[in-house]
Formats: structure tokens, sequence, C-alpha cells
């Protein structure tokens, strides 16, 4: 191969005046967006075929008769390309007046105002005053089935919805039909989108407000939402979203791309799975006492109490029971306190499954999986054994009548007694909320759930993935890495963990799996664990 | 006069069967010479076949006049992949009506048309695309069919030449848009009627994911007298760069509209005047649409000079198309009959492009308002900006189809529009 600086399976062009080199096969849209370049597209999405058909993606291309579809046409070597060309531009702004003449603009109380492709190319290079004077055509709404609502007269007939049931879900239940400015989506007959487990992703790909959550209607507008990068804890597939926040809530969930995990995608039951995270009846401050004994106490007590008593305790028998809902960081603590504690007879974990497994057809990367918790592969890691059935009850038998020390961690013990850890020595309970089963819990110590700190777990494909910190965590709630690791760091005379990249490394040490591993090396799409996948 | 009306001066080739039912049997068609083309070409061999259509100059008959030798020698040589032959029988372009009549009279000559099509380009399968509403026409040509393939002139081991050529009758659903080449093999598929985008040309990926070769009706029905009679042949007719006979649709405010074939090149005032019996009641010519709708209005000066070739047209400021004569006297509407077309482009657009989805429809509508008298003038610059931004922006050319009457009435016609604004104004109205 000669040596001039380029392999042979890649393209050197010029656009907008300036060199990019991109692998053979690449569209110009995609090579434009390389150097930064928005080009404006409707149709094209990265997940989905491209039709070609919004024409507001054309661009002007040295020596072509005519402007190109720059998500169809393929890079080529030496081309020189103009997306700001006045023929380009002209074009551009042809296009948005047609998308225009007929649209409701009803922007004021549209779901996808704020973040919505046509306002947006409109606000950047539309025309400032409309010249349609006739009466706009009117579609009106229609309910899709399942969490979609359509309004049709803000459709721009891009066709990705009617391509993602199609190609990705391999479900085709939408449709074009009629033709010309007649053309609407519509769904077969009275066949709608219940029951089609990945639709909610249209409303993510739709470019405007024609396709909206019924779930989110009108709940927030798009400027008032923060967004944190976080992953799913809907089960064990782990994808990749953003957690959507308004006034100390989550709004909802949206998928964030991961080609190793989730695609563009992710699932209906993920999606709808969040209400959860905003539950109000929390354990909001610690307590300590059993039963009709119990009071309220500050953090700095309560540990110093707890700490007392678990070095009284030499060499009591440990039971514990951790969560597949909870941090790597939050379990490697449970089990390090567990083995200051005394010595660890089990360590256990309950996770409720799905009777089936639920794929993606079109991706089939993404599952959504049976466990349906996200640190289910990271437990076992660290070794804490599966027990219960498939509705995540039972199997803590041994538990319940434990006599020696006994660490629950995230575990709300719904299907047991009152009666629970009655005989133990020391029962200290670690949860979001209170359970009736805790009545005997010598210390009751609220933690914070994964939407309200940071934090990282190991999904089914052995990705190690961290999430991020979305919400405020509600009164004296702090997480459990935090509780465990300053718990065991006194045990062991090494101090509480200042941040969650330090109880992350206190992890890495014991468990050979995270072996090599930094907090900073995760990144925000996460790694492979070789070991615990080999 | 007896329907279908004919004149001296025509030069009949592929309308000679026209009028005699007899025609449209095997048998009768043979004492035309029918099946005497496909003989010959199953005897010179495929390649030979397709030099001699090379060597007539044949253009297709469609609208866009593309050579037809040409396009067959893009279909791969290697025929491991089936290939196809795809007819389109679905004329649709407003004032045509050539194609029909060459169904319903002569159904075998199209029939060998497909065969020496089919031949040369190596396919084994052939399509005939046939317009949804042209009951008669597909009536006569399953009748037709079925006896080719009765005498063996149709199917496995044809005219015992060893040589399977299978061919299906296809009746659409009656679209416009099907007529595109692309958007009547998606059809044709079972898909909706949305033209592809190209590349991939149907010679590489065509109908079914084949290499396809598509061909308008009038096309293939000259291919078997040029089989017969060879490629220079055809070229006694006609111009250099548009040689042989064509038929001509003429409608419109002529004294006798109808079907009439020419050699290309033959004079448009002769043809209204002389062969169509000049306009109706005396009147004096207004504006002629040459070739189906979707190219510009010539006007009555435009016409003087014309020549009925691809050239000539094109000199004259319009195209010729499939070279259906749409002829208008002075009491044409020319705003109606654009907001006419303009309807009908809006109302058969696929809808997939923006442009022309949109385009379309607002053009109509704003057409509409000047024809009811509350347009104005600023309207005139916004419907020629739109027609402007629906030309070279889509997949196919159906808005463009449409842009190009609209900017042509608009320059040539601009005192109509005027009138229509002004009567409007001084009503109050606008």
């Amino acid at each position: 191969m000669p040596d001039n600086g380029r392999k042979a399976d890649t393209i050197t062009l010029t656009i907008d005046g300036r060199e990019v080199t991109v692998p053979k096969g690449t569209s110009l849209l995609d090579a434009a967006g390389g150097l930064g370049i928005d080009v404006p597209h409707y149709c094209y999405h990265p997940g989905l075929s491209a039709p070609a058909q919004c024409r507001i993606c054309l661009v002007e291309v040295e020596g072509a008769p005519k402007l190109q579809p720059s998500c169809v046409t393929m890079a080529q070597d030496g081309q020189v390309v103009h997306t700001d060309s006045p023929a380009a531009t002209r074009m551009r702004k042809g296009v948005l007046e047609f998308y225009l003449v007929n649209h409701p603009l009803d922007c004021p109380i549209c779901d996808m105002s704020g973040e919505c492709k046509l306002q947006d190319y409109v606000f950047e290079e539309g025309r400032e005053h409309g010249r349609g004077r006739e009466p706009k055509r009117v579609f009106g709404r229609d309910d899709f089935g399942g969490d979609v609502l359509f309004y049709g007269d803000r459709c721009v007939m891009c066709t990705r919805c009617v391509r993602f049931m199609e190609e990705v879900a391999r479900d085709p239940r939408l449709t074009v039909v009629e033709r010309g400015s007649r053309a609407v989506i519509d769904t077969f007959f009275d066949r709608g989108l219940e029951g089609a487990s990945y639709a909610g992703n249209i409303v993510d790909i739709c470019p405007v407000g024609a396709l909206v959550s019924k779930d989110f209607l009108h709940k927030a507008r798009a400027w008032d939402l923060d967004h944190t990068p976080s992953v799913c804890p809907g089960c064990s597939q782990g994808c990749n979203i953003e957690l959507h926040t308004r006034d100390n809530l989550v709004q909802r969930l949206k998928p964030r791309e991961n080609q190793e995990v989730n695609g563009h995608w992710m699932c209906d039951y993920g999606r709808a799975n969040y209400e959860w995270m905003n539950r109000a009846d929390r354990l909001k401050e610690p307590a300590v006492g059993r039963g009709s004994g119990r009071r309220a106490a500050d953090w700095q007590e309560v540990l110093q109490l707890l700490f007392g008593r678990l070095q009284g305790a030499g060499g009591a028998s440990v039971r514990m029971v951790g969560s597949p809902h909870c941090s790597n960081e939050a379990l490697a603590g449970l089990a390090a306190l567990g083995g200051e504690a005394g010595s660890v007879e089990a360590g256990v974990f309950r996770s409720p499954c799905a009777p089936d497994e639920d794929p993606l057809p079109g991706f089939p990367t993404l599952v959504r999986r049976r466990d349906l918790a996200p640190n289910v592969d990271g437990a076992g890691i660290l070794e804490f054994d599966r027990v219960g059935g498939d509705d995540g009850a039972g199997g803590l038998e041994e538990v319940a009548g434990h006599d020696g020390i006994i660490l629950v961690l995230g575990d709300e013990l719904r299907d047991q007694h009152e009666d629970f850890g009655a005989r133990a020595s020391l029962f200290v309970y670690l949860g979001t909320a209170d359970s009736p089963a805790a009545r005997n819990a010598d210390f009751l110590l609220p933690i914070t759930t994964f939407a309200e700190e940071e934090g990282s777990f190991v999904n089914v494909q052995g990705r190690l993935q961290r999430y991020w910190q979305g919400l405020q965590a509600p009164g004296y709630a702090r997480p459990a890495w935090l509780v465990l690791g300053a718990l065991a760091g006194a045990l062991r005379g090494e101090g509480t963990p200042a941040s969650v990249e330090e109880a992350f490394q206190r992890m890495v040490q014991p468990h050979a799996a995270f072996a090599g591993l930094t907090w900073d090396a995760i990144g925000a799409s996460g790694t492979r664990l070789e070991a615990a996948h080999a | 006069m007896a329907y279908p009306y004919r004149h001296e001066k025509e030069t009949r080739v592929l309308s000679e069967g026209f009028g005699d039912p007899a025609a449209r049997t095997v048998a009768g068609w043979r004492k035309y010479g029918g099946y005497e083309g496909i003989a010959r070409a199953l005897e010179i061999g495929r390649e030979a076949t397709v030099e001699d259509v090379k060597r007539s100059g044949l253009r297709g008959r469609g609208g866009a006049g593309f050579p037809t030798g040409l396009k067959w020698s893009f279909m791969p040589k290697d025929t491991r992949r089936p290939h196809y032959l795809l007819c389109n029988a679905d004329e649709s372009e407003p004032g045509t009506f050539k194609d029909r009549e060459i169904i319903r009279w002569t159904p075998h000559q199209l029939i060998e048309g497909c065969l020496v099509g089919s031949y040369a380009i190596g396919a084994s399968h052939c399509y005939i695309y046939l317009r949804g509403e042209f009951f008669e026409s597909t009536r006569v040509m399953a009748r037709a069919l079925e006896e080719a393939y009765e005498e063996g002139l149709v199917g496995t081991d044809i005219m015992g030449s060893g040589v399977d050529i299978d061919i299906t009758l296809h009746v659409g659903a009656g679209a416009y848009i099907c007529g595109e080449e692309t958007g009547m093999m998606n059809s044709l598929e079972g898909r909706r009627g949305e033209p592809r985008i190209k590349p991939p040309f149907p010679a590489a990926v065509g109908a079914f994911g084949m290499p396809t070769t598509i061909n308008n009706v009038e096309t293939l029905a000259a291919t078997p007298h040029i089989a017969r009679h060879g490629g220079d042949w055809y070229r006694q007719w006609g111009t250099e760069k548009s040689p042989g006979t064509k038929l001509f649709c003429v409608s419109g405010h002529v004294n006798r509209p109808g079907n009439y074939e020419f050699p290309l090149g033959f004079p448009l005032m002769e043809l209204i005047e002389d062969v169509c019996g000049g306009i109706r009641d005396g009147n004096a010519l207004k504006a002629v649409i040459p070739g189906g709708s979707s190219v510009p209005i010539m006007s009555a000066d435009d016409c003087r000079a014309c020549t009925l070739c691809y050239e000539g047209v094109e000199a004259a400021g319009s195209l010729l198309g499939c070279a259906s004569v749409i002829v208008m006297d002075e009491t044409a509407d020319i705003v109606k009959q654009v907001r006419r077309m303009a309807h009908f482009y809006s109302h058969e657009s696929c809808g997939q492009c923006t442009p022309c989805r949109e385009g379309t429809t607002w053009a109509t509508q704003i057409l509409r308002r000047i024809e009811d008298g509350r347009g104005t003038e600023d309207d005139l610059d916004t419907l020629i900006e739109i027609s402007e931004q629906m030309t070279g922006t889509t997949i196919c050319v159906l808005s463009d189809s449409l842009a190009m009457p609209i900017i042509s009435s608009i320059e040539k016609f601009r005192d109509d529009y005027l009138a229509l604004i002004r009567r409007g104004e001084r009503m109050g109205a606008a």
C-alpha cells in the first residue's frame, strides 16, 4: 500500500472548505456531522434506512447537476461539497416554507416545543413571514394506542415511525395512508400500538410534536428539564438512558445512544418504570431501637452507636441480604462491613423475573431481560447468592430466624413477617422506605435510590456502567456506599470514602473482576469486564 | 366519418392494424407480418437485435426520449440472476391515448414487442403493467395473451427456439405515479406506489431487486418492426436525432381529434390545420401543450414554426414528451386549465417528498384563489417561486411536471392571470 498517509478504505473530501477523511461508505451527512456541521434532516435517522424523502438535507456537490440528498449520497474522494451555498440555503428555506404551509404552529401547547427540529431549523433559516394565505389542512388527533398520541397536523411525514416499526421492531403496525398532501400516518384498522413493547421509541425519533407520550403529555416544558445520564433500572440489560427531571421529580426516561447495549432504543417497560423514583413515603432520617422503643437520631449518633455494637460483636455469624437494585459500590460496602463485623455465613439477594425475554428484532443486542433489576450480575460478581422465586419473594427463612447479625440493604422484605430478625443479636436495615418486616431492626438507616446517587451497575453482558445523580435525596437519606463505607472503614481503621470513586477503588482491590479499572476509565458508555464475561 | 379517424398523409407503421378487429387474433396479426420480427430476432441473436435497435435510433416513447438500444445495453450480460422486462402500459399522462389504442387494436404487436425486448435483454419474464382503468384493454390483452400462450408464441421454448419468455399481465389500481418507472416497480411488488431513489438504477436493482428494463408500450411495439426490417429501415422516417414514426394524440379544440401516426419532424401547424381539420368553429389558436400536461405550454406564436420531433419542440420552448398534443383555442381559460392540471398533480402526488406533497397542493390553492378573483399580483411571484422550489428537488419529476406549465403559463399568458386579478379587485373581492 502506498504510504501517502491515507488508507485505501478511507476517503478525503472537502465540505464547506474544510477537508475531512472518512471511512468508505460514509454519507455526506455523516461526514459533515464529523466536522460539526449539522445538515438539517428529518427522514434520516442513524438507526433506520434512509428514504431521502424529506428533501431538506440536499447539499451542493460540485459537478453534480442537481442538489444531492446528503443522507444517501456517499462521500467520494476529492468531492467538494457545500452545505451553505446560496442554492442549498435557498432550497432549505423553500422546504421549510413548504412544511409551514400546513403546520399548525401550535408550539405554545406542543410537547415537543424546545426540542423540535422544525422549530430549530425554521428559527435558524426559515422565512420571517410565511406567504401561505390558505386555510390549513386539518387531520386532528388520533390515539395510536399504548402510550402514543398522534397529532396529525404537526406531522412532517418523515415516516421514521413507520420505518421503526417495520425495520427495528419488525412489527409493522403503522403505515402511510392516502397520498399527496392527504397522506397521513395511521394504524391498521382498529389495531393500534397496544401491546407493542418498543413503540415508545417512535415518540423519541419523531422530529416534531406529531407523536407524543400520553404519560408525559403537558407535564413539563422541554427547556425546564434537566438531563442526567443514567442506566435503566428496569432489567439487567442496562440500557443507557437519561433521567429528565424537573422540581426534583423524574418526569420521563429517554434512551441515550450506546451501540454496544441499546443502540438508540429502549423498551416501553423500562420507559414506564420510573414512578417509584418519585415515591414520597421514603425513609428520611435514621432511627435506633426496636419496635415501640424506636427513636429518631442523627447520623453521627447512629453511626457511633452502630459502630460500638459492631466492634463488640466479635466473631458473630453474619447473614446479609443485598439487592440487585443497589450499586456495586453499595454491595461491596455491605460485603466489606459483613466481613469486618464477624464471620459471614451467607450473602443473598432476590430478584423478580419476567416469564420470558423480549428482544428487539431489528437490534438484537437489545433484549428486555428476564431479570427485572439492573445489577443482578454485579451482585453475582460480588459473591451474593441468588435466592427466592421468580416473584422476587421467599428464600429468606434462614435469615429471618438468624440469631447473629443481620444486615439488610435495599431489599424491602415485602413478603416477610413482622417477626423477621426477632432473634437477631443485631439487625441493621438500610433501605429507601420503611417496611413492616423492619420492626425488629436495631438500626433503620435511610439510603438513596440510584437516581439520587452516583454509582455503577454490571449488566447482563458483563458491562460495567456508571450512572449519575439526577435528584436530591429526601431528608437525611445518604448513599449506601457512604454509610457502609464509613462503618467498614472505621472498623478497618481506614476512614470514610470521600467519594464514590474512592468507594469504587476500595471495591477493585478484593474483587478480581474489576482489576485494573479506574472510575474515570469507565466513561459515560461503560466498559466490558473481561474476566466477568469469560 | 368512421372512427378511428385516418388521414392520407399518415405513415402507418404501428397503427396499421387500428380499426381492424381481426388484428386482435394471432392469425389476423400474422397478416400484418406479425411474429416475423421476433422470429428474425431469434435468428440473428440477442446482441444483433440490440445492435439493430441501437442503429434504428429508436427513442423511448414514454416521454423522456431515452435511446432504447442504449437502455437495453445497460442490462448486465450475466443472466444467472433473473432479469425482467417491465412494459409500462400505465398510460395516465393527461391527453395521452396512444398505448391504449395499440393494446386494444393490436395486442399482439405489444406481445411481440415484449418478446423482442425480453429476448434482447435476456429476460425470461416480462410484466405488462396495465393501467387499472383500461377495462377494455385489459380484456383484449388477456385474451390475446392466452392465445399467444396456446400458440406457443409465449412461454417455454417459444416458437421452438429453446428460449423461455413468460408474460404476466398486471393490472394497476389507477395511480398516475405508478407510471413512473420506479413507482411502478414498487407497485408491482405490492408496495405503495412511491418512486425510488436512483441510484441504484433499475438496470442494476429493479423489480424484485433484480436487473430490470422498463419500456413504454409504443417503444416496445416499434421493436418487432425494427427487428423484422433492420435498424436502417426505421431511419427512412424522421430526423437524424428523432428517427422513425410516432403516434400523435391530438385532443382539444380541433375538429378531428384522434391518434395520427407520422414520421417525427412533422410540422405542428399542418397537424392541427390539415390533419385534424383545423380549430373548431374557425376560432383562433391560443395555446398548445405538445407533450402531455407535464411540459411547458406553447403560445400560438411558438407553434408557427414548430416541427414535431424531440429537437424541434425543444427549439420551440417545450418538450415533445409523449406527443400528446392538447390544442386550446381563444375561448380557453388558461388559468383554469393550469389550475385543473395543478389539481391533478396534487391529487396524484405520492406524498413522499416535501416540495411535491406541499408544493403541488399549495399551488393549486393559490391558482384556485386567482381563478375565483381573490388573487394578487404577489401570488404570481409566489407561484413562480414555489414552482422553482419544486424543480429538481424531489425523487421523481412529478412536481417538476407541474412547475413547467405553471411557470410557462405565467410567462406567456400573464395577461390572463392579471385580467382575473384585476376583475377581482374591481369587484372588491380581493
